[in-house]
């Protein structure tokens, strides 16, 4: 069944291999797309579609274009593409800022669409003033400045930050019909660049009863946070940069604390202190926020890593399918424990699944970005996605998210946080339109 | 390491040979040494033992006027009933019930440390750090005699506020308790 090419290569027989039309993944590897057997079917006519119109010269081929600005924005078509927020007029309450990943592709989170909560908005420092101090159970307490801070190594990482809240509205009585972007963003992916903690923390020495530290930022609240020791002298990092540039306002500036893997929450923006102790010190954000109610009315505590995860962005709800024929599922997955292994996906609820291709490099807590090739027929389907992290974590089915956590009891807003650290499979079911609605399967 | 001694080829190569690397002696030093009363201003830290609780102290009743003076019920409503920032008092059981929990100060909070400590840093929103220590103590047993875990003439300092036992005191777990 297999046909040869002009270049020689060869081109796959793109039969199902999973329910619905679900398509071999090796498909996207650059050889040619034949439908087997679609040409008699005309399953395949989307490949090729009617006759393209005549070409024209445009008006932007006549003439110069504008001067090239000193910051370069994303073009003025792309004003759709931004954070949605829930507190605009910055009342007296916290802010979320989630980020557009039905409007984006690739794994970096562009540093003006990184999700942000911020308690007490967007914090405005100095950096010439802004201090860094690392006291507590250290043998020498001491005070950095920013410019100090830039002649130690650096290094560079590319890691996900995700509130312990974000999936939250998934966990609700009835699916709440809102987009990829209202159900799933409160995580981006970035690459930081600054100091290891562990670095400094070699000048100031360690007392051996120290067994966590505290990290607290410069913003209205003075955020902090309680982190195991371990996680310092592990892979945290005092970021400098993001993307390239120093850290954005809204994500920390002029530093912000990076623990790849860990609850949002944990990495604090605007940092200015951090001091080392041999107890939690029970910070309202790990006591009252980010614990976890169960069922029989204990609170899980501590809950730091953010599990396996995957969502599928293309297509997704409010991204709607035109015709029948060929299309690329695509979505993202990441694991707070480590690199993802696969990820498989679902075109019928469930029943059946197929690994995605997963795009390289593949990094340990950072955004893969998944993609599947997907012949539609113009039936219903559902599908889902499921990521297996490379310590063998899977990400669970809904019933088995709420066997352990409980049945949800309402249908809040969709800015609610009713659940932390929700991980389920997330359903898009597709109608025989091609609508694609949040479902559960 | 000065120039100088960056020069210093034999000194460089016992540095690479590793007789540094491992050594805090010889790791970059930019910081600078602080002492404790320097860093006073910012070591605002409080453990659920009451470890950093500052002098000075107040009653439920110094605290309703706090509460009064800088306007607490615009956000929390009338004695804490609850308005745009949620009640602070009030929370029923936390299972059970058709309707998800509310997690409140008095069915939730394990340590009423926590009350101080954020209000101390966060409240009030507009105007955050502006109260006195012993403004904080008096609202923070305002609110929890409003709660009815302390008395209406118990005055809370740094002795007594970290003995108070909150009525969830023990309601939490660990999630990976092998670890944390």
């Amino acid at each position: 069944m297999n046909k040869r090419n002009k270049q020689g290569t060869q081109s796959l027989p793109l039969e199902p291999v999973a329910g619905n039309g679900l398509l071999d993944r090796r498909a996207l590897l650059g050889r040619g797309i034949v439908f087997a057997g679609a040409m008699s079917s005309g399953v395949g006519t989307a490949l090729t579609g009617a006759a393209a119109e005549p070409l024209e010269v445009g008006p932007w081929s006549l003439g110069p274009g504008v001067p090239v600005p000193p910051y370069g924005q994303p073009s003025k078509f792309e004003q759709k593409v931004v954070r949605t927020l829930t507190n605009p007029k910055l009342e007296p309450r916290g802010s979320a800022a989630r980020t557009p990943h039905h409007l984006l592709n690739g794994t970096i989170t562009p540093n003006g669409l990184h999700f942000v909560i911020a308690r007490g908005g967007q914090t405005e420092i100095d950096p010439d003033k802004h201090r860094l101090v690392i006291h507590g159970l250290v043998k020498q307490p001491m005070v950095y400045t920013l410019d100090a801070l830039h002649r130690y190594p650096m290094v560079s990482r590319i890691s996900f930050v995700e509130c312990g809240g974000n999936s939250a509205p998934v966990y609700s009585k009835e699916p709440i019909q809102a987009d990829v972007q209202a159900l799933h963003g409160l995580c981006s992916c970035a690459e930081w660049t600054g100091v290891k903690l562990s670095t400094l923390l070699e000048e100031t020495g360690v007392d051996p009863k120290a067994k966590w530290f505290i990290a607290e930022g410069a913003d209205l609240p003075t955020m902090n946070r309680s982190i195991p020791l371990a996680k310092a002298m592990d892979d945290a990092m005092i970021a400098l940069y993001q993307n390239g540039e120093r850290i954005n306002p809204s994500n920390g500036y002029p530093m912000r604390l990076l623990l790849p893997g860990y609850e949002g929450n944990m990495n604090v923006k605007w940092l200015r202190r951090i001091k080392l102790v041999e107890a939690p010190v029970m910070a309202i954000n790990e006591t009252k926020q980010y614990t976890i109610l169960r069922p029989d009315g204990k609170a899980w505590q501590f809950f730091f890593p953010q599990e396996v995860k995957s969502f599928i962005t293309h297509p997704s709800p409010g991204l709607n399918m035109k015709a029948p024929g060929y299309y690329e599922i695509s979505g993202l997955a990441y694991s707070g424990n480590g690199p993802i292994g696969k990820v498989e996906v679902s075109a019928d609820g469930g029943k059946s699944w197929a690994p995605a291709a997963l795009q390289a490099p593949v990094l340990s807590k950072a955004f893969t970005r998944f993609r599947m090739p997907w012949n539609w027929d113009g039936g219903p389907a559902t599908l889902q996605s499921r990521a297996t992290d490379e310590a063998g974590n899977v990400q669970p089915t809904r019933a088995a998210f709420l066997a352990e956590r409980g049945e949800p009891k309402a249908t809040p807003p969709v800015i609610a946080f009713t659940m932390e650290h929700f991980n389920a499979i997330a359903s898009w079911g597709v109608d025989g339109k091609g609508e694609v609605r949040h479902v559960y399967a | 390491m000065s120039m100088r001694r960056a020069r210093n080829a034999p000194f460089a190569l016992m540095l690479v040979l590793g007789l540094g690397a491992a050594n805090a002696a010889d790791a970059p030093r930019f910081g600078q040494p602080i002492g404790p009363a320097d860093l006073a201003a910012w070591d605002i830290s409080i453990g659920p033992d009451g470890a950093g609780l500052p002098p000075g102290g107040g009653t439920p009743a110094q605290g309703a006027e706090v509460y009064a003076k800088y306007a607490c019920a615009l956000c929390h409503g009338d004695k804490g009933a609850g308005g745009p920032s949620g009640p602070l008092v009030g929370g029923g059981p936390l299972s059970g019930g058709d309707r998800p929990p509310a997690k409140l100060i008095g069915n939730y909070w394990p340590y009423a440390t926590t009350v101080f400590d954020f209000t101390r840093r966060a409240m009030p929103w507009q105007q955050p750090k502006t109260l006195t220590d012993d403004e904080v103590y008096a609202v923070t047993a305002y609110i929890l005699a409003l709660n009815k875990i302390i008395g209406e003439n118990d005055v809370m300092n740094a002795q007594t506020l970290p003995k108070v036992k909150m009525p969830n005191r023990d309601g939490f777990v660990s999630k990976y308790p092998e670890k944390y």
